[in-house]
């Protein structure tokens, strides 16, 4: 690819242009499915790109004693590295930009807004947002190890530290949600813990602590902070569809090279949406847990299932080499 | 981790009326509880005071929202037992009917309070779609949904026709259905089980001590219900049963108000099936006789006391109104200790807080953070200064 096309496929399709829409459109179908299920009548389509707007247009307040350049920049920073997460993904066939190790980058660049969301609580001088913060990272520690474990293991399997050619192995093969199932759903737990979604919303426990480390954002910064979740949200769909559905990949060839790319757009389309649909379901099906428990669950039950699933990849490898 | 001090209230998003939790926590987990009450004072016993039998029914139903008619039912019983009036059967009836229902809509509203605390909000939402169905047919009875007016002393001011008892009724199968529903939810619903079991714990003893009253105690197994005890209107005729729990503990407050809701689905059908023929209210004395009164009701949240003391005009002498929630409050602080601090809300709300029952103002100073009580002076005079300003504006 030249170096034009990969500017196009960098900045507007599938690139940051497209990934801006589709981020809304994901939370718009978000939080429709979620009040459809809960017999709400849900918001307009157009609703979160109004809410982005607004919220951009709106006063920014500074709380007292807040390094307010550090606050302006902190929900950049986590913005800029889940939309560059996004880039490694493969999304209409191999992402252009794929290396050895993409895998590992992506992973550390999802972890960002987590740190800096605790980064964020912690500096704002609120109480709310001090134990919010706390909260953020205790919680990172309860799923961050068996969240990337799962997201490891395919790579085990398939020999490669690149997500594109992870992809590629399920093409020949079987995808990894069958040949892991185990992996696959600490994936989803993962994620959805590491979007704090219900049942792990607890750093932003509305009826608890406010909203924990959000409560002292106001106007951009909330804005962009929020954009940066939703981003978060397609990048790690995207990257689940990729580790454990085949991604954009079909099982055979489609020869003219731009109708495999279509097919393979549409193919991560409905990829990342049945990962959303399973995400919201869980949304609505349960309350929020204590961290207490979550700890309890998360390294009784998630950690050793997930360390099942490495055992039993590394003994599938053994016996494939030997073969 | 150090102590550290956690404000919750007068306005925090687990609150829906001020009051003002000092929380002291060491970590996650609660050293100690202080509360304060004071922040609204509405002056409605005095009120009371200063109107007749008359105006004085409307006035009461606005000490609480949600418990309008067990306030004015209150009174009205208390001043007929002063009279030595017997109102109707058909009177009697239509109060229990209000009554049972204002039970179950305020029992649905918590279930989706509670649900909410801990962050079910799915739940939440269909509990108070549900609860719809009860406001529809109380505004069907009495014209509106809160405040129904139903209470006069010497009976009801509106009579039920054949329409309103049969649309009632038809409603009920779908409301058992739902209730049904949610208890099945409560012991099978994962997330629910593991934030309301062992979750603030109030042994018999206990509850006993610091005078718990309603569902509270009834989930710490005290059988304890007035409805049964010194049975009113006409509790003494529909077959029912007091509900109580021996977990002590929010799940068992769950356990009981949702069995609550079944019991009064069947006060309610029984009633409208069997609601006797009759005049609605008969025609009492415009003063009552000199007399003392203390007049009990099981309110949804709990025993309701009114104190009325009558002077033998057609006006109250004094009347003081002790609300179920201010019998709760201790229990609270009792069971909020070595909690987490992410079960206060579930736990403050497990008694179905409502707050109308206060005095001061306290002043928390911003700058200086120092406290103080302001008396009605000094409100007065402050008032007037910001008045002076607003018209030099």
């Amino acid at each position: 690819m030249d170096i034009f096309l990969t500017l196009v496929y960098v900045f507007l399709f599938p690139g940051f242009l497209f990934l801006l829409a589709y981020a809304l459109i994901l939370e718009f179908l978000d939080r429709k499915i979620e009040a459809r299920m809960q017999h709400r009548v849900g918001p307009p389509f157009l609703q979160p790109f109004a809410d982005l707007i607004k919220m951009l247009g709106k006063e920014v307040i500074d709380p007292d004693g807040v390094d307010d350049k550090i606050f302006d920049t902190a929900p950049l920073v986590a913005l800029a590295a889940v939309m560059t997460a996004y880039l490694y993904v493969p999304l209409i066939g191999n992402s252009p930009l794929a290396f050895q190790g993409d895998l590992v980058l992506v992973l550390y660049l999802l972890t960002l807004p987590t740190i800096v969301l605790f980064l964020m609580g912690w500096m704002s001088r609120n109480i709310f947002s001090a134990v919010g913060g706390i909260r953020v990272v205790t919680q990172m520690f309860i799923y961050e190890v068996p969240f990337f474990l799962a997201l490891l293991t395919p790579a085990l399997m398939a020999g490669t530290w690149s997500i594109s050619e992870i992809a590629a192995w399920q093409q020949k093969h079987l995808w990894f949600m069958f040949l892991q199932p185990i992996g696959f759903v600490v994936a989803l737990i993962g994620l959805q813990a590491k979007l704090e979604r219900t049942p792990f919303d607890i750093p932003e426990a509305e009826t608890e602590i406010i909203a924990g480390p959000w409560t002292e954002l106001t106007g951009r910064r909330l804005a962009i902070m929020h954009l940066a979740i939703d981003i978060s949200l397609v990048a790690g769909s995207a990257l689940v569809a990729a580790l454990f559905l085949g991604g954009p990949m079909t099982p055979w060839v489609i020869v003219p090279a731009w109708l495999s790319w279509i097919v393979g757009f549409f193919l991560f389309l409905a990829k990342t949406l049945a990962v959303l649909l399973i995400l919201s379901s869980i949304k609505v099906a349960t309350g929020r847990i204590r961290i207490d428990q979550l700890n309890d669950i998360g390294w009784k039950y998630i950690a050793s299932a997930v360390l099942v699933q490495v055992a039993i990849v590394l003994v599938m490898n053994y016996f494939r080499v030997s073969a | 981790m150090t102590e550290v001090i956690i404000p919750i209230g007068p306005h925090h998003p687990a609150l829906k009326e001020p009051v003002n939790f000092k929380v002291i926590a060491d970590g996650e987990k609660i050293v100690r509880l202080e509360l304060d009450i004071s922040y609204n004072h509405r002056g409605i016993e005095k009120a009371a005071e200063q109107r007749d039998f008359i105006r004085v029914l409307p006035l009461l139903e606005r000490v609480c929202g949600i418990c309008s008619h067990s306030h004015s039912t209150a009174f009205a019983k208390g001043i007929e037992e002063i009279m030595q009036v017997e109102i109707p059967p058909r009177a009697q009836y239509i109060r229990t009917i209000i009554a049972e229902l204002e039970r179950m809509h305020s029992h649905l509203l918590w279930l989706g309070v509670a649900a909410h605390e801990i962050g079910f909000n799915t739940l939440f939402m269909w509990t108070w779609r549900d609860r719809e169905a009860v406001q529809d047919t109380l505004e069907e009875m009495s014209g509106n949904r809160v405040h129904y007016g139903m209470n006069e002393v010497g009976g009801v001011r509106r009579d039920l026709t054949p329409s309103q008892v049969n649309a009632a009724l038809a409603r009920l199968p779908n409301l058992e259905e739902r209730i049904k529903k949610y208890a099945d939810m409560v012991n099978n619903q994962e997330t629910m089980l593991i934030r309301f079991r062992g979750v603030g714990k109030l042994s018999k003893q206990e509850a006993l001590k610091y005078g718990a009253v309603g569902p509270t105690a009834r989930a710490s197994g005290v059988d304890y219900d007035i409805r049964s005890d010194d049975p009113y209107i006409a509790y003494a005729e529909a077959p029912w049963k007091v509900v109580t729990d021996t977990h002590g503990d929010v799940y068992g407050r769950t356990c009981v108000r949702i069995g609550e809701l079944g019991e009064s689905l069947k006060i309610v059908r029984y009633c409208l099936e069997h609601l006797p023929e009759g005049p609605i209210r008969v025609t009492t004395p415009k003063a009552a006789p000199k007399g003392e009164i203390f007049s009990r009701y099981e309110a949804p949240r709990g025993e309701l006391a009114h104190f009325i003391r009558t002077n033998g005009t057609d006006k109250v002498e004094r009347l003081d109104i002790r609300t179920p929630t201010l019998a709760n409050w201790t229990s609270v602080a009792i069971c909020l200790v070595n909690q987490n601090l992410a079960d206060i809300p579930v736990i403050v709300a497990a008694i179905d807080p409502c707050l109308s029952c206060t005095s001061r103002i306290t002043v928390v100073n911003d700058y200086d953070r120092t406290e103080g009580v302001i008396t009605l002076d000094e409100l007065r005079i402050r008032n007037r200064a910001r008045n002076r300003r607003q018209e030099r504006c």
